[in-house]
């Protein structure tokens, strides 16, 4: 035993030395990722690898760690993408100057301004709605609440299941409602919800305990949803696209940028390029979100069940991104857990 | 090798001397590996935001911290009884099964807290099966226990550690205790008075070094606490780094648990007692266990079923459902097939940072032994530090030793330290060199200090004190070392997520890659072999520790 344990040791050290070696040398014909999005990006990569011969590594990780290693990294990274799950953390490493801006007409023609930053240096490329959720039993589609303050009204008093303070995605939403209504009516808003809500730590649970009848109503991403649908079509939750009249649905983004020490930063442009544009439906479909590319169809599901044709908050995520802290602020102020 | 002969004192002396400061200097070396992520940390910890601190002291602060105290005690006392009941039941009494589980209770230990704690919720909570069978009994508003609570984590958290305090007690009562019981019982003394007056304060060591493991491992933990919506410190901490992308408030706020870990350590030397008890002979008999019969021998085995069920065989169970359900659907992409790979990545970092722990330990503490003093023992506590802080701190705190080592360009640039496995292995050997080494030196504290002694005196080195006499005299607290470190370096997911290079996955990272998209159906798969993975060591070493010394 002591004997096996003492080899496995050696091939160890001797991995880490090849595993290292291989990556100083910058080696042009592979891409290393950094990416807070896990799953369905296999599908999207091996066609680019196949289009192109470059291969593409990449490592998984929470957006916020994977930003500290690079940040604590710097030059010496590996990464050459960094790809996240939502805007706040692009938005954040774009401040600590973690990206490069991109000169790509490609880039710029297929993502719409509002899903990218100013410099360019980060794109989004696929969108997940934020929207209300409701049990088709217990609501009509005319009771449903419609707004996301509605949700902090009295009359929903322990008929609401909100997720938790730590997901990026509440944070987001949370941002956005103090970029649209003002840091004091956000602060009513997220107090109502804290009164209100039954706090979960993941969508799909939410999603579950509406269908169970725990609560009534419910803020989730709308792809969770139509997993969810694809699993069992019916399903008993509905979805309301959020905010018709007002400001619209607060969109979120899975987005990625060119780190500003990478090593093969021509090679990582164009494997953006592609997910932008001929990689969409690969990128996104397989997780039912929109494709950011306004060129490219919306996967059927999500079009039958939800539709695509809603009026969708126009804020910019870098400027939701932004207030991420601020959002946080609040949630610890009126003890959201 | 023979030790050669040793003609003149001068000789002894000056060699004696020459290799002891080699050993020393190899142990200050090491200890400055060990240490210096951490000290990292604690510098950046430095300048601290005021306003951030009013406003988590106002908000979320309390309740963190009164979150941290009920979590620690329910579940260092649930594992206490839990682990110490069991011991004395399988070692004292004889029972249908006994013998079986006298090594089976400790397969727990395999089972990540994290697993029990979302296949608990997923089958205990309101969305789940059983309360969905109650509804359906008692009505939609029928009233069910909340388990997505304090008392929930402490349960599934009492149920994956009690084995800690199992193994180290059982180990005790058969190696040092029975001796001592059955001479109290053969001069009148009553079972239970000779269980609390013999018994009890030989196990006190063994009691107090595996409550300690425990609520180490519970202060440090924050997936399996956050999972059940408690807030303690170190979830606390994982917020700040996380939600926030604060480092310096996360590290400022681990130095809260690290206080509570010094508050660990300061109990257990409380816990232990000033006894120390040397080991009269090589062997001493052990128990003579009573046989149990009738009801008592039913309640016995029952017991041991319970356990056993709720905390391991039940779990398996469905997550075996669930990978039955999930073979059924096709995704597309399948991962089975790496899943050998993440597999291999996982026994091979888990059996290289066990090596680098034993070793470590071995070495620091002899060297403890060999040099005694305040200091000594100062270093070796110091050398247990990254078992006090939560696992994605000291990935970070590594991580920036790294990055400082590959900046001075000592090292060729193609041989960058930071993003190989050698760091990996480094990062988890710096957070759980703490078990290895408390067990390794509680070991060797039943070694008697005598024997140290005469062995010097015969003029033997370090090293060879270190092969001759400890080790085989601690054989089996090196084997639970190795254990001990190797399954908690399976289970183990921040620092590998931060540390490990490209392309190398291993099984836990799968498990959090699928259940952090909320995908629990696939990730049953990869926590099957987990668990299933770390239980094999734990077997080894409970049966190895059952079976009569020789």
């Amino acid at each position: 035993m002591a004997v096996s344990v003492a080899a496995l040791a050696l091939t160890a050290s001797a991995c880490g030395a090849s595993s290292s070696s291989g990556s100083g040398s910058s080696d042009d014909t592979t891409i290393k990722i950094y990416t807070g999005r896990h799953y369905d990006l296999e599908q999207a990569f091996s066609q680019f690898t196949e289009d192109t011969g470059i291969e593409i590594e990449y490592l998984t990780g929470t957006d916020a760690e994977l930003r500290e290693k690079l940040e604590t990294e710097g030059d010496n990274t590996e990464a050459d993408i960094f790809m996240t799950v939502d805007a706040a953390n692009l938005a954040l490493a774009a401040k600590e100057d973690m990206f490069q801006p991109l000169e790509s007409e490609t880039l710029t023609t297929a993502i719409p301004e509002q899903y990218r930053n100013a410099d360019n240096s980060w794109f989004g490329l696929s969108l997940r709605a934020r929207t209300i959720v409701y049990n088709g039993e217990a609501l009509t589609p005319e009771e449903a609440p419609s707004s996301y303050a509605e949700l902090a009204e009295p009359e929903w008093d322990g008929r609401v299941c909100l997720r938790q303070s730590t997901s990026t995605y509440t944070q987001s939403l949370i941002a956005s409602l103090i970029a649209n209504e003002g840091r004091d009516r956000a602060v009513e808003i997220v107090q109502g919800w804290t009164d209100n809500a039954e706090i979960l730590d993941n969508d799909i649970k939410i999603l579950e305990s509406i269908d169970q009848g725990k609560c009534d109503v419910g803020i989730t991403n709308h792809y969770y949803l139509a997993r969810k649908i694809e699993e069992n079509p019916d399903f008993g939750v509905k979805l309301v696209w959020a905010e018709p009249e007002g400001t619209g649905t607060h969109i979120n983004i899975s987005g990625a940028g060119v780190t500003k020490n990478a090593d093969n930063p021509e090679a990582a442009q164009q494997l953006l390029e592609y997910l932008a544009t001929d990689g969409q439906n690969l990128f996104v479909d397989g997780n039912h979100e929109f494709p950011a590319n306004e060129e490219i169809p919306v996967v059927e599901l999500v079009e039958e069940n939800f539709g695509s044709d809603f009026n969708r908050d126009q804020l910019n995520a870098q400027e939701f991104g932004d207030l991420n802290s601020e959002a946080l602020a609040i949630m610890d102020e009126v003890g959201y857990r | 090798m023979a030790q050669p002969a040793v003609t003149t004192s001068t000789v002894r002396t000056v060699r004696d001397w020459s290799s002891q400061r080699g050993w020393t200097s190899l142990s200050l070396l090491t200890l400055i590996l060990v240490i210096a992520p951490v000290l990292a940390l604690f510098v950046t910890a430095l300048s601290p935001d005021f306003d951030l601190w009013r406003q988590q002291i106002a908000s979320r602060l309390p309740a963190q911290l009164f979150g941290t105290v009920a979590v620690m005690f329910g579940v260092g006392s649930l594992a206490l009884l839990i682990g110490s009941s069991l011991a004395w039941l399988v070692t004292a009494y004889r029972f249908p099964g006994s013998t079986l589980f006298s090594w089976l209770l400790a397969v727990p230990l395999a089972m990540p807290g994290y697993i029990l704690g979302f296949v608990t919720l997923a089958v205990f909570g309101f969305t789940g099966p059983v309360q969905q069978t109650w509804r359906s009994w008692f009505g939609q508003d029928a009233w069910f226990p909340e388990v997505r609570s304090t008392f929930g984590v402490i349960v599934v958290l009492g149920l994956v550690l009690y084995p800690y305090v199992f193994l180290l007690t059982r180990a005790a009562l058969k190696d040092q205790a029975g001796a001592a019981y059955h001479a109290a019982r053969s001069l009148g003394v009553r079972p239970i008075e000779a269980a609390r007056r013999v018994v009890f304060p030989m196990l006190r060591p063994a009691l107090a070094a595996s409550l300690a493991i425990v609520m180490m491992e519970t202060l440090t933990d924050f997936a399996t606490v956050e999972a059940f919506g408690v807030d303690t410190v170190s979830v606390g901490v994982y917020k700040l780094l996380v939600a926030r992308g604060d480092r310096e408030a996360a590290n400022q706020l681990s130095l809260a648990v690290f206080a509570f870990a010094m508050f660990v350590i300061f109990a257990e030397r409380m816990l232990r007692g000033r006894a120390s008890f040397s080991k009269a002979g090589s062997d001493t008999e052990g128990f003579t266990p009573r046989q149990l019969s009738g009801l008592k021998a039913c309640g016995a085995t029952g017991a041991c079923l319970a356990v056993l069920t709720i905390a391991f065989a039940a779990p398996v169970a469905q997550l075996l459902a669930w990978m039955r359900a999930e073979s059924q659907i096709d995704r597309g992409t399948p991962l089975t097939e790496r899943f050998v790979e993440f597999a291999s990545n996982s026994m091979l970092l888990a059996a290289s940072t066990a090596t680098v722990c034993v070793i470590v330990a071995v070495l620091l503490t002899n060297t403890a032994r060999l040099c005694p003093g305040p200091l000594a023992r100062l270093a070796v506590r110091a050398a247990t530090i990254g078992y006090s802080l939560p696992g994605s701190i000291i990935a970070i705190g590594v991580l920036m030793v790294l990055v400082a080592v590959d900046r001075t360009g000592l090292l060729p640039q193609s041989l960058l330290l930071t993003g190989s496995v050698a760091s990996l292995i480094y990062g988890c050997s710096v957070r759980y060199l703490g078990p290895g080494l408390t067990t390794i030196e509680s070991g060797l504290s039943q070694v008697g200090s005598n024997l140290t002694d005469s062995a010097r005196s015969l003029g033997a080195g370090p090293l060879a004190i270190a092969r001759r006499v400890h080790l085989p005299l601690s054989k089996s607290s090196v084997l639970t070392a190795v254990v001990l470190v190797s399954v908690d370096t399976i289970k183990e997911l921040p620092i590998v997520l931060l540390l490990r290079p490209f392309g190398f996955d291993t099984l836990s990272v799968w498990v959090w890659n699928l259940s952090s998209e909320s995908r629990f159906t696939q990730a049953a798969l990869p926590a099957l072999v987990i668990v299933l993975l770390a239980a094999l060591p734990v077997i080894l070493l409970s049966r190895r520790l059952v079976r009569p010394a020789n």
